[in-house]
């Protein structure tokens, strides 16, 4: 049977990981390479990797992290932060991540996921929405979660499945951080609607929050990032817990 | 160990040759006919369309290399469809070692089939130490229908060839490169053979 997947995010800056709070503050979490690794022996499903303070001078420094990542890590890896071109993509690839997610470049120029769909397949695209609801809406915001757009999250993940994307990772500002659980309903919607996997992302925090986003939330995956990066909870025992509640996982 | 990954114009080319490089080989990936037959074991790997992947293959005349080709021979993903008879991607004749047909998931549910599955009737040395009902990493929107050829059977929608083995040729469904400590033992009992 295929399993839901657990996915421990990595935020990365200066070659190190950090974790954002609700988008603001910053705490150190580790080495990235060692993480990932350890991650993976533990059970994690997958992992991603994302360059939070991506610029140009800070690429190539990434792509060399990447390359550690691969030679280190047994399981699929996806890497995003700052993409907006064929070429960036190409070199993340080529240093051995699986799958690249697009957020802010894609809002921007749509026409980006088609190319990449078609250049690289629709399996390594994911595209990644930070949404937020309100005034009884969920919406897109870019850079970072700074940046309203004003457009409708379900328009904009249907549209980008139509280009082409091969995943949606939806993070939830209202939720990120707070430890209180995922935003079910929107997560649910997108689910039912779309003919690719979402993986939900912000708000994870006890074991019984990741059951409802894979049950009452229809997820393919959860992505979360301090209550792993912190022990909060273990992934082994996260994913026992889920086969309890009858969630199918990989142990 | 000579090992040569075939060069085409199919990505995921990098995850194998990294996986490898996890185990302590450094493989040659190359599209020359005469490399690639006197390798020691050859790998398929690839992640794309069939039919821009026959082009490319005929277009090098590998077709009739891989099909000639005796010793151990492991296609992945797109590798283990373009080994089978056709494909309904694009209409396209593939290279035939395997007489199986490659059809596209119904859309019953989501496709591309995406994640950790289990595979189960493991046959054959490539499963050595792999219990039945392993958990691996699949991302296929078309799948090879079982038969006499089938070594490992996957669930989604339908059951689908996971594993086929004819003679020296082997191939998998899945991605042994990015599936954990289960992969890494099916590519050593891989090289092992």
């Amino acid at each position: 049977m295929l399993t839901k997947r657990i996915i421990p995010c990595l935020d990365i800056a200066g070659g190190q990981t950090v974790k954002g709070v609700n988008f603001v503050n910053i705490r150190q979490a580790g080495d990235p390479v060692a993480l990932g690794a350890a991650y993976a022996e533990q059970g994690a499903d997958e992992l991603c990797f994302l360059d939070i303070t991506a610029t140009i001078e800070n690429r190539s420094t990434f792509a060399e992290l990447v390359k550690q990542i691969a030679l280190h890590v047994n399981i699929p890896f996806t890497v995003g932060g700052g993409i907006a071109c064929e070429k960036d993509v190409e070199v993340l690839l080529s240093a051995g991540a699986d799958k690249i997610t697009v957020n802010s470049a894609a809002v921007k120029n749509p026409e980006l996921i088609n190319r990449l769909a078609l250049n690289f397949g629709s399996q390594c695209v994911v595209l990644a929405i930070d949404t937020k609801f309100e005034e009884n809406e969920w919406t897109v915001y870019v850079h970072g979660g700074r940046t309203p757009t004003g457009i409708n999250t379900i328009k904009w993940a249907e549209e980008a499945c139509q280009r082409g994307a091969g995943e949606i990772l939806l993070t939830s500002m209202n939720h990120d951080g707070t430890k209180n659980g995922f935003a079910l309903d929107i997560t649910s919607a997108l689910s039912e609607k779309l003919p690719i996997p979402i993986i939900a992302s912000g708000g994870a925090g006890t074991c019984d929050l990741f059951v409802d986003v894979f049950t009452k939330g229809k997820a393919d995956a959860a992505l979360a990032a301090s209550i792993f990066h912190f022990g909060e909870i273990p992934i082994p025992k996260l994913k026992q817990y889920l086969k309890e509640k009858k969630v199918a996982v990989r142990l | 160990m000579n090992i040569v990954i075939i060069k085409y114009n199919a990505g995921n080319i990098h995850s194998v040759k990294i996986a490898l490089n996890r185990l302590g080989i450094e493989p040659v990936v190359s599209d020359d006919p005469d490399v690639i037959r006197t390798a020691e074991k050859v790998i398929f790997p690839g992640v794309g369309e069939a039919s821009t992947a026959m082009e490319y293959l005929s277009k090098n005349n590998l077709t009739g290399v891989i099909r000639g080709l005796k010793q151990p021979f492991l296609g992945i993903c797109l590798g283990l469809q373009l080994m089978c008879a056709y494909s309904e991607e694009n209409n396209t004749t593939c290279l035939n070692v395997f007489d199986v047909q490659v059809r596209k998931f119904p859309p019953k549910d989501k496709v591309p089939h995406m994640g950790w599955n289990n595979i189960t009737g493991l046959s054959g040395p490539l499963f050595n130490k792999i219990p039945d009902g392993s958990f691996v990493y699949f991302v296929h929107s078309f799948y090879a229908e079982t038969g006499p050829e089938t070594i490992a059977t996957g669930n989604y929608i339908l059951p689908f060839s996971a594993g086929l083995n004819k003679d020296n040729f082997y191939a998998l469904q899945f991605h042994p490169e990015k599936s954990g400590k289960t992969g890494e033992q099916i590519l050593r009992n891989f090289l092992a053979l």
